[in-house]
């Protein structure tokens, strides 16, 4: 049953450029880009118990990796941009994981927080470097070394660079799926029930953090440096706290508790974004108001209302 | 062989000295009970045996290895496991997630990032044994929440003899749980140690019928002390030990 859901959604993202229009093709984009942050975000929230509010610290390097890359060094190959990415996202996320991963709860959040902050202020200050509140170019990248500059961009962006994305949407997906599968996945999950019960099960619970805290950082720095290309340009809005704040709203939002739930939030918090954008000016307001619902009326999000868990089978006696 | 010795064991919490010089034994092939009235210090001797505190004097060693302050987690890996006195589970983990954790742990594989959790054969079968020998089998796949205390209080235990330790420390296995069950559970702790290879059990209890009839040996705290360190009938015979920790109805009492 599940699979069966699973072929017809991938199916029906690979046929949007072909059967929706256009404007509807693009606004995929940044949904398969905040997919795959979001997977990584959840590694942390659902799975490990901790709510980060800088992780568009890690957004924010891999963005700029692409635009520096791109733009400044030369480097067009999409492949190696992902790869810097990911390595630059764990690079920066090592130290900074290792001092949060001490705290938790509201601590772990604010100290995150701050990171964040250190960085966007070093994006919008350091004009020589980042470009500074005007940000910097991506320059159009290849695509398994295949050059598509003279492509139309709307033509490149829901042709190929569509597949791209949606390529490496299913591979994160894929990666994800085994990791909260493995050993390692369920250790993360004592962790987050019960720490100290899972220390006396001989797991180190600072060290597995620490792990998902690098994990989820790569698969920020890989969704940020997707998200580039589309606009063709970054600015230090990306990794400001309230871009934070909308990831972890899209993960309440579809649902922390369930694998595919953060998915299906960053495609209704785009689709509704879009909408309420072009209806009323003051969008934030209306989008105040869901998050308060789901709060308090729906905590296991959107997924939550669709998917019951399976009903546990307890043998009498 | 001794399997673990403390020294001087001594704890303060600020000005309150809760550990006052502990010394005590547990050689391999032993059942210890530890008895003492609310207070003496049992629970912070646990703690302080398992790492969780750190003693503010006084050494631990376990199997001739010095482990004073060592962490849980170190001490789980060499051997050393513990349940709790308030019960401690994962409650949206099922019984068998529960235990297979465990068995990930004991196996050193919690690493493994892309490892299928299902098909490894070790841990599934290592999970199941556990939940056979504490007759969780039947409930391998409720959530822990969802379980009657009881079985709570099992789970709790059965997850630290998943780890297959040499020594256990059971902090009141069968606080809260009613009378006719507390056999029950003693049993199955019994049964299930043989089937494990344990060496020793450490455990914390208030019930004398439970302490009598299952240790080999009994220390009794009292203010921090170690007031007496004796068999049963020894201690049955010690009016001192009687009249401050067990109550006089045990007396002599075969």
């Amino acid at each position: 049953m599940g699979r069966v859901i699973l072929v017809l959604l991938a199916t029906g993202l690979l046929a949007v450029p072909h059967v929706a229009s256009t404007y509807h093709a693009t606004l995929m984009l940044p949904f398969m880009a905040y997919g795959v942050i979001l997977l990584g975000l959840n590694l942390l929230f659902g799975y490990t118990g901790l709510v980060s509010f800088g992780h568009a610290l890690f957004i924010g390097v891999g963005a700029y990796t692409g635009a520096v890359l791109t733009s400044e060094l030369g480097v067009r190959s999409l492949e190696v941009i992902l790869l810097a990415a990911a390595v630059l996202g764990a690079v920066v996320a090592a130290p900074v994981g290792a001092l949060c991963v001490r705290y938790v709860k509201i601590y772990f959040g604010m100290l995150t927080l701050a990171f964040g902050m250190v960085f966007y202020t070093f994006l919008l200050k350091f004009y020589r470097l980042t470009g500074g509140d005007e940000g910097m170019r991506v320059l159009r990248p290849f695509l398994l070394g295949v050059d598509l500059g003279d492509m139309p961009k709307l033509d490149y962006l829901v042709g190929p660079y569509y597949y791209y994305l949606a390529g490496v949407l299913a591979l994160a997906t894929f990666c994800m799926w085994r990791i909260v599968h493995s050993p390692f996945g369920l250790c993360l999950r004592t962790i987050r029930d019960n720490p100290a019960k899972a220390e006396a099960l001989g797991v180190s619970v600072t060290r597995y953090r620490w792990y998902a805290f690098v994990i989820s950082a790569v698969y920020a720095g890989v969704g940020g440096a997707l998200l580039g290309p589309p606009t063709g340009n970054v600015d230090p809005t990306l990794a400001y706290w309230t871009h934070s704040g909308n990831i972890v709203f899209m993960t309440l939002l579809g649902g922390f508790a369930s694998f595919f739930g953060p998915l299906l939030g960053a495609f209704v918090f785009i689709y509704l974004q879009d909408t309420v954008m072009s209806v009323v000016p003051y969008w934030r307001l209306v989008f105040g108001a869901i998050l308060a619902f789901i709060v308090i009326f729906a905590p296991s999000g959107l997924m939550g209302l669709f998917v019951r868990r399976r009903p546990i089978q307890v043998a009498p006696g | 062989m001794i399997l673990l010795q403390a020294q001087g064991v001594t704890k303060f919490y600020r000005d309150f000295c809760a550990l006052d010089g502990v010394d005590l034994v547990v050689k391999a092939g032993e059942f210890v009970s530890i008895i003492g009235p609310n207070g003496a210090g049992k629970s912070t001797l646990i703690n302080v045996l398992t790492g969780v505190l750190r003693p503010s004097a006084g050494t631990v060693r376990f199997k001739e290895r010095d482990v004073t302050g060592a962490s849980t987690v170190g001490l789980a890996r060499l051997g050393m496991a513990r349940s709790f006195q308030l019960v401690q589970i994962f409650p949206d983990l099922t019984v068998l997630e529960t235990l297979q954790a465990a068995v990930v742990s004991r196996l050193g594989r919690g690493t493994r990032l892309f490892a299928s959790l299902r098909r490894d054969r070790e841990v599934q079968a290592g999970a199941l044994e556990v939940a056979e020998l504490f007759g969780l089998a039947d409930k391998r796949h409720a959530l822990a929440r969802h379980l009657p205390q009881g079985d709570k209080k099992l789970l709790d235990v059965a997850s630290a003899f998943a780890l297959k330790p040499e020594l256990i420390l059971l902090d009141e296995p069968t606080s809260g749980v009613s009378t006719a069950d507390k056999t029950t559970i003693m049993d199955i702790l019994v049964a299930a140690s043989r089937r494990i290879g344990l060496q020793a059990i450490i455990e914390v209890e208030h019930d004398m019928d439970i302490v009598f009839g299952y240790s080999d040996r009994i220390i009794a705290l009292h203010q921090g002390r170690v007031l007496a360190d004796a068999t049963p009938a020894e201690i049955r015979a010690d009016a001192r030990v009687v009249d401050t920790v067990i109550g006089r109805k045990y007396r002599g009492r075969r």
